[in-house]
């Protein structure tokens, strides 16, 4: 920005904020230093479109209105209450606690908009050390091309079409959405919102986003259900069952650590010649606990349930099944 | 550290800062010139020039008396009139988000920062920011975690408080080993939803990441913690799994079931097959490790190469198979 178009803009927004009543662009034209620079009409209306679009973007409240039903045309002025950030007092610990957050972005898009909600804090008189050490650093990244365009549609309201891969197909699907918001979970980015094709909301994982958002439709057009909780969304079933399975196992002496740290022995027992403990463990997702039962291979026999037993068995007939086909063997 | 500090000038960050600056310097009268500058992220020079700038800006009339104006002492500042500029613009839409769900993420994480302190910012910055709360962005932090990890977390908090010491009885999942050692607290991180204690391991004589839900016992000692001068901070920038060197590499047939593990862990050259399956290079520094995670899989992992990772997974397999049998004829 050049320094004459600068310091216009400022004594633009200085103006408008000292006038009760709303002034016409012809008025501040002959008020503001600066647009009598411009050689015509043409020139000047372009310019101050220009100038105010500049501001609005900035987040300044232009008000547009007239002052009297005589006006020909409408005027500007800026609310001092809408345009001046409340009062702000805060105590170190919490001066403390935004520059930590501001620092927790690692994004093009959000570290700049925490950067400028620091700069204003600071211009309320809050002293916030930026380097101040904390005791754990969290950051959360924001490495997802599709990031950036869906943050925006999101704050747009605006749908989004995409090509979208779900992990259990490999060609990607094109999906229309209303985006209601974006959700940062153990590091991945998730989008949530209603499925035009499908007709329920789901959420979408950004890294299996490929190629380009386009938006769709106007903006304002989606509107987020009240009460919706978009970390529900994204946690979906993955979280805590209330009840666990109970199991029983043989572990041969001195391995599988994993499986012993969260079983409680019961007893001593030989199996295939091998000295073991039997042992009792509270699994709390049967399904994926199948998986690392097998793992441990012949370190871990499962007694009980006999459904379990039977699924790990399945589990390693597969492996040496998909082997044997895979390797040619 | 500062990778996050406002970028140098640019042109488009002029003009919030020229909106801020007065209300800055009213709040700071005689703050030196170097420091508002350090403050905003820009050099003296510039810092110069945006007062100069200023002090041509001011109310219609544009007299003396109507101009900002600013007196410097040595190299101080003081603004003596504001031309009704006294308080900053309030915060856009997008810098109250960007705020505020950074706030939220950190008042629902524990052990990071005092969460009573978070929460009563929150509700500063809530009222005083006045205007529609932000809704479209959450980001959760850490994963719920049970009662054991928080008291594992409050004792090694305040060790690292201490400087003391600690000896703990730690997992290792990799070897699925348990191993007591004694360490030398260097800080706590939080990576992809999980809490770390980095530390200065006296048995490996290295640095360490211990996950907190893998120390299984955990006590304060008497003696300072002192992890050796040249004990260096890990790059968790990039996640925390680390090509190295020494670590073999495994080619992995992925079915659609399974692709999961392309998400999950560092892999390199993915390419896809027929079938929604997809064949990626996997670094790995524990044979034993990789077997189990490959056992684990019901077929839906295949490994094409080494041949010796292959037999190893088929050996175990049969081997458990056979044990399996052995109980099932018994």
């Amino acid at each position: 920005m050049s320094t004459a178009r600068a310091e216009r803009l400022v004594n633009l927004v200085l103006c408008l904020l000292s006038t009760r009543s709303y002034l016409t662009a012809e008025r501040i034209r002959g008020i503001v230093p600066g647009y009598a620079d411009a050689p015509s009409d043409e020139a000047f209306f372009r310019m101050f479109e220009r100038d105010k679009a500049e501001l609005r973007d900035l987040g300044v409240p232009l008000e547009t209105g007239r002052n009297s039903a005589f006006d020909a045309t409408d005027g500007y002025r800026i609310a001092r209450r809408d345009y001046e950030l409340g009062e702000i007092d805060l105590e170190p610990d919490e001066a403390a606690a935004v520059a930590l957050a501001v620092r927790l972005w690692d994004s093009p898009e959000l570290t700049g908009a925490a950067q400028g909600a620091l700069l204003k804090l600071r211009a309320a008189g809050v002293d916030v050390d930026e380097d101040a050490v904390a005791r754990v650093e969290p950051r959360v990244r924001t490495g997802e091309p599709a990031f950036a365009p869906l943050l925006a549609a999101v704050q747009a309201g605006q749908a989004v079409t995409f090509a979208y891969r779900r992990s259990a197909v490999g060609e990607p699907m094109t999906r229309t959405v209303e985006p209601w918001g974006v959700v940062s979970w153990r590091s991945r980015w998730y989008l949530v919102g209603q499925d035009r094709d499908r007709g329920a909301a789901r959420c979408f994982r950004l890294s299996r986003v490929v190629g380009e958002v386009r938006t769709v439709g106007r903006p304002g057009a989606v509107v987020r259900p009240a009460g919706v909780n978009l970390m529900e969304h994204v946690l979906g079933g993955s979280q805590d069952p209330k009840q666990t399975t109970s199991a029983r196992l043989w572990v041969a002496k001195g391995r599988a650590q994993g499986v012993r740290r969260q079983a409680t022995v019961v007893g001593e027992r030989t199996l295939d010649g091998e000295l073991g403990d039997e042992v009792t463990v509270e699994l709390r997702f049967p399904e994926s606990a199948a998986g690392w039962l097998a793992g441990h291979g012949m370190d871990v026999v499962v007694l009980e349930p006999d459904v379990l037993r039977k699924t790990v068995r399945e589990r390693l007939l597969g492996v040496l099944d998909a082997h044997t086909r895979g390797a040619g063997l | 550290m500062n990778a996050n500090k406002a970028p140098a000038n640019t042109a488009a960050d002029r003009l919030p800062r020229l909106l801020a600056l007065v209300p800055y310097l009213i709040a700071r009268p005689g703050i030196p010139l170097d420091e508002a500058a350090a403050d905003f992220g820009v050099t003296p020079k510039q810092l110069r020039k945006d007062l100069e700038l200023l002090w041509m800006c001011g109310l219609p009339g544009y007299g003396p008396g109507d101009l900002i104006d600013l007196s410097f002492e040595g190299e101080t500042i003081t603004v003596t009139y504001d031309a009704g500029m006294s308080r900053p613009l309030r915060l856009t839409a997008a810098e109250a988000t960007a705020l505020l769900v950074a706030l939220r993420a950190l008042a629902n994480t524990p052990g990071v920062v005092d969460s009573d302190a978070v929460r009563r910012t929150l509700a500063k910055i809530e009222s005083a920011v006045g205007q529609a709360q932000p809704a479209g962005v959450v980001v959760g932090l850490t994963m719920r975690e049970n009662e054991a990890t928080g008291r594992t977390r409050e004792v090694v908090l305040s060790a690292l408080a201490g400087r003391l010491a600690l000896r703990i009885r730690y997992y290792t999942a990799s070897r699925d080993e348990i191993s007591d050692r004694t360490v030398d607290p260097m800080r706590m991180l939080l990576v992809e939803g999980r809490s770390y204690l980095e530390a200065w391991c006296r048995l490996a004589e290295d640095v360490r990441l211990f996950r907190l839900d893998r120390i299984d016992q955990v006590e304060v000692l008497a003696e300072p913690a002192a992890p050796p001068p040249h004990a260096r901070q890990h790059d968790v920038s990039e996640g925390l799994f680390r090509p190295e060197p020494d670590q073999r590499e495994a080619v992995l047939v992925l079915a659609p079931d399974a692709r999961w593990i392309a998400e999950y862990y560092p892999v390199e050259d993915l390419t896809e097959l027929d079938g929604g399956r997809a064949r990626v290079r996997m670094r790995y520094s524990d044979m034993s490790w990789m077997v189990r995670l490959i056992l684990g899989q019901a077929g839906e992992v295949i490994v094409a190469q080494p041949d010796e990772l292959a037999y190893a997974v088929m050996s175990c397999a049969r081997q458990a198979l056979s044990r399996a049998d052995h109980l099932s004829a018994t």
